[in-house]
């Protein structure tokens, strides 16, 4: 079941454009990868998807975006609202300066979601667990989260995320200021997650896309160059350009 | 004479840079390399000649009216004078050495005074013979040294490093001079009232205490009650409460909005405004404050039924508050703008609104920075001087009511400084006691803001 | 509504609500700023106005009591009292002995070197009629100006029933002028409110600033050199650095007791004067050029002493011949700005005494004078009306010098720095 369609969107940057006639559908359950070389586009599409692009004063997004069959790039629609439903993790990891339990319980506090200590403590134990967190920091809750190391804040920030329970999960480059041994524990998270969330995550590293993803999208300078199964791309891409990247011609 | 004796100094000093250059040049002629530039050359020999004179010059300058004093007054040693008198008769004989004294001439008189010229030309003329003497040794002895063409460049920057270094001292001295102005006459008004009644005690009036001649015995029922902190310190403390009252709300607010609300415009433009509400002198605060803003609040109070001072705590609170306005604002529009942005990536993303993010995580995390400006704010606040003495009472009144008039510690500094002073004299040692608490009082906040913003820095990085 | 739309609302109306609150704050700041200028300006600017009473004058010879053919020598030496007495008495021929008392209290104190001045600028008029101007009393002026109500009765006023009828008819007569009190910038302060000026104190600020820069800026600058340059990382110098940090902190009339305890007390420097009040305000102005021009001076970037120091200079050649020349114009910016805030302090020269009354312009730093603040706090303490639209003149004047300071400043910063990219 097609999650999210994208239809003709631009953006530019002042005047300088970013993306051009963007369509894509992304697929619900499904880990979607979004790959190309630097400054081709990806972090941007990305960031429309939960309109983060609007933090930014000049950049301007055009076309439609439809998530559950609902247009968010509408003028009505809720941004507050839209950003429950979709959860975003950045490519450095950048917890609150508050401690572990706080990180975890500021979306479920701002969103009015739990009535009562018992239950925080529940919903913060849970978004643990299921982030691979739990067993290392739960004699820790009330420590500075920005005491862990690099990957597990990464993981306490995919915590963060869940910890609201989003339909859709954004990861921006979530794996390239850590180590292997960290990325495999978060690429082995992905895999779980997908099963209760949707998944778009942005990567530069084509070996990663091809291990954690079921779809795939290559995008260069602005332009979705093609977009299959991650099957399909990796084996027999369509496009001459797919195939000099996938190839390592360039990027 | 002296202005002469400087004068020559500096003349010698730059001929022989003329001649050490010319010198340098010489060897240069007679195909030696030479060690530096010629014009070091001339600078070695100019600063060799000079600076030992100077030094000379000004330590005997400085320490010829001392000793000139003391022997002039051997003569009355055994006589059993107090120090005071002593202090009488030196004037008298220098004021009749120079021609100017009116009053009674005695014998003893006399023979001091001409002791005293006597020996004032016996030390100009050694002066002078000693300077140049001085001058002159050092001038060979720099010279010869130029004739073997010896490195100089690294000799005059070393001086030049030197001169720095005293440069950077001035700050030191400027502390130790503050502190030394203020210890002596603090020790000094402690001898005479108690530290305990200083401290503890609840009346301020130094005007019942009447200046006296410095001769005159110190009579202790006139000093009690009369150097009782007590009043002061609330003062001040109540009107800085006050200032901050109004100070930090729009200080911080106003802070917060510039940096994450408004828009380039407004920015551009509301900030510099609020600027200028630093620069305006305190003076000019303190009119405006006494013109219209306590008559003001009076015909409010009037209106509402209440008996409100026409100098109250409350004018001169909240104007200086006003003032403070900008130092919060400015800095904490800063400090929040140098909150990183990943911050609040992270924050948008989990689906909070812009206030939100500003109360939950912007503003925890730049609470240091915060806290620092604020301190800085209290710190300015107490030692506000002018809006205090004009607008507020200059009465030491205790009181925790804004509508009643007040007065601090600086505006008491004033009031008692700005009429006759006499050193010695209580009255005028309890500025200084004052100045010395304020001193101290300032310091340990300033300590302490520092202390707290590293502390939270710390933890949050 | 849903639970979640409700909390929903709760949370927009608190955004909403944040934002008002910092709109106030702002609105709140601004409107200060408004009503504070506004007021400065509205009572300062008639300070700019001088009123004058044009007052017929007979250059009697015998009240002068000189003789047939007066030398301009005679003119100069003769006494003119009487005769501006007379003058002023024939506004009403009528008055009484009271009346005519009255009658010259309307006019300044000055009024017979008014009217001598007017015969010495024309001799021909001995013997004659001529109009002269005279300044207005400051009690006249004031009921000009409109600042003195007039319907409270007599005993409550300044200015006699009296002293108004002859006023109205002068103004009726077209005898009453108002023209620019070009004295206010030429005359020193005066007991008399009509005649004060701020001649006295504008020399005096101005002395006192130069005594400042020119002791504070080459110390200042040469500390900062060192620290930002050559200062080993060791205890001494942070020693130095503290010392700095807590002197940009102290309350402005611990200074002023460091002069008097200090320069007066010790040194026997002269009280009153400039020369004192520019050491003890350099002595507070000292921090702020440090920390200025040590900011300036890490803005340079290390590449261009690398590559001075590349060449064979010494640290000393690098940093006198590049690095300092580079950062001057944000070290000046500073100096300026430094010096516009000591162009406004008031309580370390009181306590120095700057506070007594000078009636003189002064000539150099070692003549008693008193500064534009003081000066605003002098007369702000003085009880007469006609004082509060000089307070507010005089405000005004300081205000536009601290302003063409601070423009001078960012001036310097935006034309000369370089923009290192």
């Amino acid at each position: 079941m097609k999650k999210i369609n994208a239809k003709n969107v631009n953006v530019a940057y002042g005047s300088k454009q970013a993306l051009f006639d963007i369509n894509i559908d992304i697929e619900e359950k499904q880990v979607t990868a979004l790959i190309g070389p630097s400054g081709c586009g990806k972090s941007t599409f990305l960031r429309c998807l939960n309109r983060m692009n609007d933090v930014i004063d000049i950049c301007k997004v055009t076309g439609e975006i439809y998530i559950n069959d609902f247009n968010i790039l509408d003028k009505k629609c809720d941004v507050v609202r839209l950003r429950e439903k979709i959860g975003m993790v950045f490519q450095k990891p950048n917890p609150f300066p508050k401690t572990i339990y706080e990180n975890i319980a500021y979306g479920p506090t701002i969103h009015g979601m739990t009535q009562s200590k018992a239950e925080m403590d529940e919903v913060v134990e849970t978004s643990l667990k299921k982030a691979a967190l739990w067993n290392e920091v739960k004699d820790r809750l009330h420590e500075v989260g920005t005491g862990l190391s690099g990957g597990q804040q990464q993981r306490l920030c995919i915590a963060r995320a869940i910890s609201v329970r989003p339909e859709v999960i954004l990861m921006d480059e979530p794996c390239s200021a850590l180590d292997p041994i960290a990325t495999a524990q978060i690429e082995e998270l992905i895999d779980e997650l997908k099963n209760e969330h949707t998944i778009i995550i942005v990567t530069h590293s084509m070996a990663q896309a091809a291990r954690v993803s079921q779809n795939t999208g290559f995008f260069h300078l602005g332009n979705l160059i093609e977009y299959g199964s991650t099957d399909k791309i990796f084996k027999n891409p369509e496009n001459q350009k797919t195939q000099d990247y996938i190839t390592g011609r360039f990027g | 004479m002296n202005l002469i004796i400087f004068t020559t100094i500096l003349l010698l000093g730059f001929t022989t840079y003329y001649f050490g250059r010319k010198k340098a040049l010489l060897i240069q002629n007679t195909n030696t390399r030479l060690t530096a530039l010629p014009k070091f050359y001339g600078y070695y020999l100019a600063i060799w000649c000079s600076i030992p004179a100077f030094i000379i010059f000004a330590l005997w300058s400085i320490f010829e009216p001392t000793i000139v004093k003391l022997l002039v007054l051997t003569d009355y040693s055994n006589q059993g004078y107090q120090s005071d008198e002593l202090n009488l008769i030196y004037e008298k004989t220098k004021s009749l050495a120079r021609g100017f004294y009116s009053g009674e001439v005695t014998v003893f008189l006399e023979d001091s005074a001409a002791k005293y010229q006597n020996l004032k030309s016996i030390a100009i003329n050694s002066k002078v013979v000693v300077v140049l003497s001085i001058i002159i040794a050092s001038t060979l002895f720099a010279y010869k040294k130029i004739s073997n063409n010896t490195r100089t460049r690294e000799p005059v920057e070393k001086f030049l490093n030197a001169i720095l270094f005293t440069s950077s001292l001035a700050a030191i001295l400027t502390t130790l001079g503050i502190v030394f102005s203020l210890i002596f006459e603090t020790i000094r008004f402690f001898s005479v009232i108690p530290v305990f009644d200083f401290i503890f005690g609840t009346h301020w009036y130094p005007a019942k205490t009447f200046v006296r001649d410095a001769s005159a015995e110190i009579d202790p029922e006139m000093y009690k009650d009369a150097f009782g902190s007590v009043p002061l310190f609330a003062g001040t403390f109540f009107i800085a409460f006050i200032a901050m009252c109004v100070a930090i709300p729009i200080g911080l607010l106003s802070g917060i909005y510039l940096s994450e609300y408004a828009s380039k415009n407004v920015r551009k433009y509301a900030k510099p405004l609020i600027e200028i509400l630093a620069g305006i002198p305190t003076v000019v605060y303190g009119f405006f404050a006494a013109l219209t803003v306590g008559p003001f609040l009076r015909e409010i109070g009037i209106n509402l039924g209440l008996e409100v001072s026409s100098e109250s705590a409350l004018a001169a609170g909240g104007v200086m508050g006003i003032m403070i306005i900008p130092f919060i604002s400015s800095l904490s529009d800063d400090v929040i703008t140098s909150v990183p942005q990943s911050l609040r990536d992270g924050s948008y993303a989990m689906g909070a609104t812009k206030s939100e993010t500003i109360k939950k995580v912007i503003f925890p995390a730049a609470l240091p920075g915060i806290v620092g400006s604020i301190l800085l704010g209290v710190s300015r606040a107490i030692g506000e001087t002018m809006i205090v003495v004009m607008a507020s009472g200059l009465a030491a009144n205790l009181t925790f009511n804004p509508l009643e008039s007040t007065s601090t510690i600086t505006a008491q500094i004033v009031v008692i400084l700005i009429g006759d002073q006499q050193f010695g004299d209580p009255k005028t040692q309890a500025a200084f006691a004052l100045g010395m608490t304020l001193f101290l009082v300032t310091l340990c906040l300033n300590v302490f803001a520092l202390k707290i913003v590293k502390t939270y820095r710390e933890k949050y990085d | 509504m849903t639970k979640k739309e409700i909390l929903l609302k709760k949370r927009y109306n608190s955004e909403k609500r944040f934002k008002l609150y910092g709109q106030f704050a702002i609105g709140f700041a601004l409107l200060f700023l408004f009503i504070f200028l506004f007021k400065i300006f509205s009572t300062g600017f008639t300070a700019f106005q001088k009123t004058l009473l044009k007052v017929d004058v007979t250059y009697d010879k015998e009240l002068l009591y000189l003789d047939e053919n007066p030398t301009l020598e005679d003119l100069k030496d003769a006494d003119y009292y009487e005769l501006a007495l007379k003058s002023m008495a024939d506004l009403d021929p009528n008055a009484t002995e009271e009346q005519q008392n009255q009658l010259k209290r309307m006019v300044s104190y000055i009024f017979d070197t008014e009217i001598k001045n007017h015969l010495l600028k024309n001799p021909d008029l001995l013997g004659q009629t001529s109009s002269v101007l005279l300044t207005a009393s400051d009690d006249l002026d004031q009921v000009y100006k409109g600042n003195f109500p007039r319907d409270i009765p007599e005993k409550q006023r300044r200015v006699s029933d009296y002293q108004l009828k002859i006023y109205d008819q002068l103004v009726d007569d077209g005898k009453v002028i108002s023209n620019f009190n070009f004295s206010f910038f030429t005359r020193a302060d005066s007991r008399e409110a009509e005649l004060a000026g701020i001649a006295s104190a504008v020399v005096g600020s101005f002395f006192t600033i130069l005594v400042c820069l020119v002791i504070s800026f080459p110390v200042a600058v040469l500390a900062a050199i060192y620290l930002e340059e050559f200062a080993p990382k060791n205890r001494i110098t942070d020693f130095i650095e503290v010392n700095i940090n807590n002197l940009a902190a102290v309350p402005s009339i611990v200074f002023g007791l460091l002069g008097l305890g200090v320069l007066l007390a010790i040194f026997h420097l002269p009280r009153s004067t400039s020369l004192v009040g520019g050491i003890t305000l350099s002595l507070m102005t000292l921090p702020t050029i440090i920390i200025a021009a040590r900011a300036s001076l890490k803005a340079v970037p290390p590449s261009i002493r690398e590559a001075a120091l590349a060449m064979g200079a010494s640290k000393m050649q690098t940093t006198m011949h590049h690095t300092v020349p580079l950062s001057m114009p944000g070290t000046l910016s500073g100096t300026i700005i430094g010096l516009a805030q000591a162009l406004g302090e008031t309580a370390p020269l009181i306590l120095i005494g700057m506070v007594a009354f000078i009636n003189t312009i002064p000539m150099s730093p070692m003549d008693p004078s008193a500064s534009l603040p003081v000066q605003v706090y002098l007369w702000a303490e003085s009880a007469e009306r006609g004082f509060v639209e000089k307070v507010s003149a005089c405000i005004m004047v300081l205000l536009g010098f601290l302003i063409l300071m601070n423009l001078l400043a960012q001036i310097v910063r935006h034309k000369f720095e370089t923009k290192w990219s």
